[in-house]
């Protein structure tokens, strides 16, 4: 352990090993109200024309309230699909025995530790095969299906940790297998389901190659193809615009994090107790 | 309230066996358990009395043999068919619910009207007296209304037989005392059938009509505790049961006395010839003041005051020997004093651990 009275100079290393990242947000708050800046100092006028793409569309990109949409439908759908089946995967793993059952608990880890990007053009035929190409559907039973193991993983914990004698005793109360589920279970593994959900929300929503691979036309487009969209292209690259769409574009992210931090806690300390 | 509310099952388990893979957790076991009688399965842990419960709740399927309640087989009944209440040692109340939503659920689950459900509910609190402490959840009350609660929720149902495992055993030793006659009440009252699984043998011997000990997931004496205390089927059965345990020495018996290191005594003329074990209870040995009257002659090495009696340790020449006696006579600690064994409270057992008959 470290003594108190070293704290000081690891928060001094700890702030200088920081003090680059946050030069970053600062850089990016300056630029996105300013039309010119050097390095850290403002050099233009201050200014929202950075954040006109809220009420017009930029260039031929379509409006960022669609892409907004877009990106709270998948990021939304991915973690509401993934805690679902996830749950329901991981009571089976925990509780019930089945043939084969270790098997599949190590393909789950196996599949955890697999690049998904490797996968990406079995999953392209995959859905032009189900006709789920360039949908919003499409992108997010990829996405559940690369993000399920982790949750199964997780969520094995919590559900492992309920005790034996509480479903036994729901079963002679007369409660079937899949009413002491959705009855006990599920209630007394809700931090690990918040947790499961948040955190797979926030990588869903930072997700970049999956719609970028799968998804064509502007109407579908989530956030990060729009970001993708303004670098690179046959423009130059507007920094400002770019510095302010990326400000917008974490908001949601702060905000689910913000409120959902005390959840994303207990997944890293593992089991609940009622 | 007075006369029995819910007719007793009466159980017969008919070399009922379970085994878990290659481990064999309960030999072929036959036993009848009566009406409206408590029976309790003894043993230390492992010794298959929670296996044979799951096995009668149902929980567990059975590998061989036959479960019956009232003549009529139920083995492949489902657990919550087979009408009966459970109680288990961590209580497994549902945290996430209030104490009457704990009491409620089963008959929320057998879809009791409303009206009937609140009475049903707030008759088994007021029974079990913790009917101020409804609207709380399991972590807000403590360990004993915990228990109550658990107890409530078993017997709201009105079931034909009540399964109890170890339901005592996380209280404090105070509310223990006080919980073990409240259930051994409520049970004769409502004349259920019940089974008592513990390891504590003075809660058997206190709360049970009859004992069943098991060692080793076999049955070794099913008896009421009189008898079982008494006349122990076997070495384990009689160091099990009884507190402080009985003595024993191992030894040899020939020409009518038994010898053991540093110990000799006139037995029976009917006992056979042979080695075996002396078994007499600590409180069948009284103090006397000549060596020549004594069974044994030793050192004393503690003294501990129990109130109305004493408990000696006396040290022999391979282990020790127990005596509870509410004389002693003077005899201080350091002292040699002089063991007299009542010779018609001596028992015999086999090298195999079998009581021979007088």
């Amino acid at each position: 352990m470290l003594k108190p009275r070293s704290w000081p100079l690891w928060l001094i290393f700890l702030i200088v090993v920081t003090v680059p990242i946050l030069i970053g947000y600062v850089w990016l708050l300056l630029s996105s109200f300013n039309d010119r800046v050097h390095g850290l100092t403002p050099a233009g006028d201050w200014g929202l024309s950075n954040w006109r793409f809220l009420w017009e569309n930029v260039g031929r990109r379509p409006s960022i309230w669609t892409v907004m949409l877009n990106t709270l439908l998948f990021a939304g759908g991915v973690s509401v699909t993934v805690v679902i089946v996830s749950a329901m995967a991981a009571y089976a793993v925990s509780r019930l025995s089945f043939p084969g059952r270790s098997w599949f608990l190590g393909l789950i880890l196996v599949l955890h530790a697999f690049p998904a990007v490797s996968l990406l053009i079995a999953s392209y035929y995959v859905l032009v095969v189900l006709g789920l190409f360039d949908s919003l559907l499409g992108v997010i039973l990829v996405m559940t299906s690369f993000m399920m193991p982790l949750g199964i993983w997780l969520l094995k914990g919590f559900f492992d940790s309920l005790s034996w004698e509480m479903e036994m005793a729901a079963l002679v109360d007369g409660a079937s297998r899949w009413r002491i589920f959705w009855r006990i279970a599920m209630p007394l593994v809700s931090p690990g389901l918040f947790a499961v959900g948040i955190f797979t929300f926030l990588v869903a929503w930072g997700e970049f190659i999956l719609p970028y691979t799968f998804i064509v036309s502007g109407r579908t487009w989530t956030f990060s193809i729009y970001l993708n969209s303004m670098i690179g292209d046959f423009e130059m690259a507007d920094y400002g615009l770019l510095g302010a769409v990326g400000l917008f574009y974490m908001l949601p992210a702060v905000a689910v994090f913000f409120f959902g931090q005390r959840y994303l806690l207990t997944m890293y300390s593992g089991g609940s107790k009622g | 309230m007075t006369e029995p509310v819910h007719k007793g099952v009466s159980v017969s388990l008919q070399g009922l066996a379970k085994n878990f893979g290659q481990v064999e957790a309960l030999k072929p076991l036959d036993l009848d358990i009566r009406s409206g009688e408590l029976v309790a399965f003894l043993g230390p842990s492992g010794c298959g009395k929670t296996t044979t419960l799951l096995l009668i709740a149902g929980i567990y399927k059975a590998s061989a043999g036959g479960i019956r309640f009232d003549g009529a087989p139920v083995n492949d009944l489902h657990p919550s068919k087979r009408d009966i209440g459970m109680v288990f040692q961590s209580y497994a109340l549902y945290p996430h619910l209030s104490l009457f939503e704990n009491i409620a659920f089963p008959l929320r689950l057998r879809r009791v009207p409303r009206d009937q459900l609140k009475a049903r509910v707030s008759k088994a609190a007021e029974q079990l007296q913790i009917g101020e402490v409804l609207h709380r959840r399991p972590g807000q009350v403590s360990g004993g209304q915990q228990q109550r609660a658990a107890l409530a929720r078993a017997l709201v149902k009105e079931p034909r037989m009540l399964l109890l495992d170890e339901p005592l055993s996380n209280l404090d030793a105070q509310v223990r005392l006080q919980a073990r006659s409240e259930i051994r009440r409520l049970q004769q009252e409502l004349g259920i059938t019940s089974i008592l699984v513990t390891h504590d043998q003075a809660e058997a011997l206190a709360m049970a009509d009859r004992i069943a000990v098991f060692r080793a997931g076999e049955l070794l004496q099913f008896a009421p505790p009189e008898d079982l205390y008494r006349s122990p089927a076997d070495a384990f059965v009689a160091q099990f049961v009884g507190n402080p345990p009985m003595n024993l020495f191992h030894g040899s018996v020939s020409g009518g006395v038994f010898r053991a290191d540093g110990l000799e005594t006139a037995v029976p003329a009917s006992w056979p010839e042979g080695p075996g074990s002396l078994g007499i209870r600590p409180e069948d040995i009284r103090i006397v003041p000549s060596a020549h009257e004594a069974t044994v002659s030793t050192m004393l090495q503690v003294m501990e005051p129990l109130g109305r009696d004493y408990l000696l340790n006396c040290a022999m020449e391979e282990g020790f020997v127990q005596a509870l006696t509410a004389d002693r006579a003077d005899a201080s600690v350091g002292d040699t004093i002089h063991l007299r064994f009542a010779p018609d409270k001596l028992q015999l057992f086999a090298e195999d651990g079998r009581r021979i008959e007088p």
